[in-house]
């Protein structure tokens, strides 16, 4: 199994983390990854990206126009980030407004849930696991949160991750 | 079509793997080749390798000092010395703290080490989030230290082993150079035991190594010159050869770091993996003569591929070689897979892929909502809309979104720039109001002799210490104010009010920077005190926690609300820029943004209108 899949997101976001739960997911399926994530200055508030490539690859990033998939944690970063999705591709975007993607308000999930807005992440991340988008199912995605996030967390990371999925189902996929 | 030597190797048996970041693996190689001590300072992209060596030790039960220096050049120092004890050390920092640290780095090449001394530089091809994109193989091969360039995490972790043997076998210190793509990216690494090395401290008195006089250097750097060619030869560090089909006999590519793997990755994208004989460098210098001589020998065009700058380039000669100097490869600027794409079906004769665009627009990085840094840098631009402001590094660089920051050069650079400022206009009579401002980590990095040497000589500037009790831009590692290592253990704090009274300094005042009517009051004390006859450096300490810490998360919360009394000026968010706020385009006036408003009422201060409320709670 190769996959490239992007990460778009505003830092602070949990842009990073997400990465992080992707690469989990890989190793948990004896599967080779190598990720890119950014650091410093642009964490403050800036457009980030990060990059997972799951399979037999040697460098961390993706070329514009190749990504399998895009997970969009912020619909504007459509404008920024879209064209690493190539031809073909799915983009998997946090936004209410309709368009060539699929779409969801994660944000709006998880206030919704009463978590705090970084939890859309999740909602996000069950949404494309449950779409079958991702190279791996969505059961793994949620071992890797319950093996990886601290016990104070786990509980709503779950949570909103199986909002995530449940909205996966409704949308019929 | 991909050959099997371009797919990533397999886990050795017997070893578990973890998903490990580059800094990551290379802090837990340090602690598994019996590192016992390692210092750093923090900078992106290097700040994580340290405290991945403090959890690699709490998790091993290794023996290790790991320390936050205050600097790059003390870190050296120290760590060198453990080196000279016989004892396995290490030292990490950014490409610009190896500037800081030139000084010891360029005479522990003579004078050697003892216990394996590995210096990791991490540079920053792009740059991402530096102020130069300098190469740090260059200060290696200007100081005549070998370099080890990995491509991966992976790679980086086995050459913190192999760079140690290195070292003690050669009594030479070895530079680790990863990059940005290499320290901030994860991968399936895997893990290896910690061999504790019993080596008590051991240092054996020898005067005319540890203080060679020119007389003895004369001959330390002979024997350095012969150490490099010895070492070149070594057959490990030969460039690795993927050999192509043949089908180009007359080209060959050579390439280093992240560089040859997005190069690996590209060749196979363009559908000509293995088509061309490739040779993977892991040490760009010392190259091995007969290497290049047998390269230069039997191609006629060799393309190199190197980031940031040309060493190996260098090294190879003109003439046949196609880089960064000859104009094939971009002079400089990261080796992107888009950039990689285009120089290698160029090279090889095939189309080049589609070129994208780059990615524009997004939203630029600000100062978090509620950050302290914010109203200080506000009152700045309001109280001296003439001012000056040179300023430093760090999160309140952003100060620059708020118009209060002018200059941003190098470490401390900000307060002797102050004084330099106040001398050219003082030369001419009259001075505008300068006003510097300085992070409490910075202001102990570099800012100290900057500040001694601008009160001696009588500068007359305000400095502005913004002190959040942290190093926040780089993941909040203490600084000395703080009394707590970075192994969590007890230390000696060393407070900022009495450093800056030691400095000479008349005039601080210390204020909560939350509260701007304060901050202003003060501001203007302070531009008397510099005019008075016996005016010079004015200092005033700003405090409040980062936000993104514990302390920070404690402090009290406001409901803040926008009030019918807006106009609508837009003050709050051009002059202020806080996410916080956002403008309601249908009621034509601010608002609070709920999701992203921490409460810390400060805004208060800033509507013109007095059309924002705050009370307690919330
Ligand atoms: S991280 Fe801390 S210091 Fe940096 S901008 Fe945010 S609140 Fe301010
Ligand atoms: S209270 Fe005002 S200044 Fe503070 S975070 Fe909210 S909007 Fe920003």
């Amino acid at each position: 199994m190769r996959q490239q899949i992007i990460v778009s997101g505003v830092g602070g976001q949990g842009a990073v983390t997400l990465t992080r739960w992707l690469g989990e997911a890989a190793m948990l399926l004896g599967l080779p990854v190598i990720t890119s994530e950014t650091h410093g200055m642009a964490q403050r508030g800036g457009t980030v990206i990060s990059m997972v490539k799951v399979g037999g690859f040697r460098g961390p990033l993706i070329p514009w126009g190749a990504a399998d998939v895009g997970l969009f944690l912020h619909g504007d970063n459509l404008a920024v980030h879209g064209g690493y999705v190539r031809p073909g591709g799915v983009r998997v975007v946090n936004t209410q407004a309709p368009g060539a993607h699929l779409g969801l308000d994660a944000l709006g999930a998880a206030l919704g849930l009463g978590l705090k807005p970084v939890a859309a992440n999740l909602v996000l991340l069950g949404y494309a696991a449950g779409r079958g988008v991702l190279f791996c199912g969505a059961e793994v995605l949620a071992e890797v949160i319950r093996q990886q996030t601290p016990a104070r967390f786990r509980e709503d990371s779950l949570l909103a991750f199986g909002a995530g999925e449940a909205a996966a189902r409704e949308a019929g996929g | 079509m991909t050959r099997p030597s371009l797919a990533q190797p397999a886990a050795p048996p017997g070893l578990s793997e973890r998903l490990l970041l580059g800094n990551e693996a290379i802090g837990r190689a340090l602690v598994e080749a019996g590192v016992s001590l390692a210092a750093s300072y923090p900078g992106t992209p290097a700040s994580e390798i340290l405290a991945a060596v403090v959890a690699a030790a709490h998790e091993t039960g290794a023996e290790v000092h790991a320390e936050w220096s205050i600097n790059e050049k003390v870190a050296f120092e120290t760590a060198l010395a453990n080196s000279m004890c016989g004892r396995r050390s290490a030292v990490a920092m950014k490409q610009v703290g190896l500037n800081v640290a030139a000084d010891p780095f360029f005479r522990a090449a003579y004078l050697g080490v003892t216990g394996g001394f590995l210096v990791v530089a991490a540079d920053d091809p792009g740059p991402h989030s530096s102020q130069t994109e300098q190469d740090s193989r260059l200060l290696a091969l200007a100081a005549q230290v070998p370099v080890l360039d990995p491509m991966d995490p992976r790679e980086a972790r086995e050459m913190v082993h192999l760079g140690l043997q290195l070292s003690e076998r050669y009594e030479l210190p070895v530079m680790l150079r990863p990059t940005t793509r290499v320290c901030h990216a994860r991968q399936n690494v895997p893990l290896g035991e910690v061999r504790p090395l019993e080596r008590p401290a051991r240092f054996v008195r020898d005067p005319g190594r540890w203080a060679a006089t020119p007389v003895f250097v004369r001959e330390l750097h002979w024997r350095l010159h012969d150490k490099l060619t010895a070492l070149a030869g070594e057959a490990q560090w030969a460039p690795e050869f993927l050999p192509g089909e043949g089908g180009r006999p007359e080209k060959c590519i050579v390439a280093s770091g992240a560089a040859a793997a997005h190069a690996l990755d590209m060749l196979a994208e363009l559908g000509a993996a293995g088509q061309v004989d490739f040779y993977r460098v892991r040490m760009p210098f010392p190259l091995p003569r007969p290497w290049v001589e047998q390269v230069l020998g039997t191609y006629r065009e060799i393309l190199v591929l190197e980031e940031p700058g040309p060493v190996m380039e260098l090294q190879l000669g003109a003439g046949r070689v196609r880089g960064r100097q000859s104009g094939q490869v971009p002079g400089f600027g990261e080796l992107t897979p888009e950039v990689l794409g285009r120089v290698l079906a160029g090279f090889l004769g095939m189309a080049a892929p589609e070129v994208p665009a780059p990615a524009a627009g997004g939203v630029r990085p600000t100062l978090c909502p509620g950050c302290g840094h914010r109203g200080v840098f506000y009152a700045l631009r309001e109280t001296f809309p003439q001012g000056i402001f040179p300023s430093d590094i760090g999160c309140y660089t952003l100060g620059i979104n708020l118009g209060a920051v002018d200059t941003c050069h190098c470490m401390g650079a900000g307060i002797s720039q102050a004084a330099g400022f106040y001398h050219a206009y003082a030369a001419g009579g009259d001075f505008p109001p300068i006003v510097a401002t300085i992070g409490d980590s910075t202001f102990y990095h570099a800012g100290i002799p900057a500040l001694i040497n601008a009160v001696f000589h009588r500068a007359r500037f305000i400095l502005v210490i913004l002190d959040n009790q942290t190093t926040a831009m780089t993941g909040h590692q203490p600084t000395p104010a703080l009394g707590v290592t970075a192994q969590g253990r007890p230390a000696t704090p060393v407070a900022l009010p009495e450093l800056v009274r030691a400095c000479g300094v008349k005039f601080l005042r210390e204020v909560e920077a939350y509260n701007l009517p304060e901050v202003k009051d003060i501001l203007l004390e302070a531009d008397r005190f510099c005019r008075s006859s016996e005016g010079g450096v004015a200092v005033l300490i700003a405090r409040h926690p980062c936000l993104l810490t514990p302390e920070g998360r404690r402090q009290p919360r406001h409901r803040v609300r926008v009030t019918e009394g807006c106009v609508g000026c837009r003050h709050c968010l051009e002059a202020f820029e806080c996410r916080g706020l956002r403008w309601e385009e249908a009621e034509g006036r601010a608002a609070i943004d709920p999701v992203t408003c921490v409460g810390c009422g400060v805004c208060v201060h800033v509507c013109p209108a007095g059309a924002i409320e705050a009370e307690a709670g919330g």
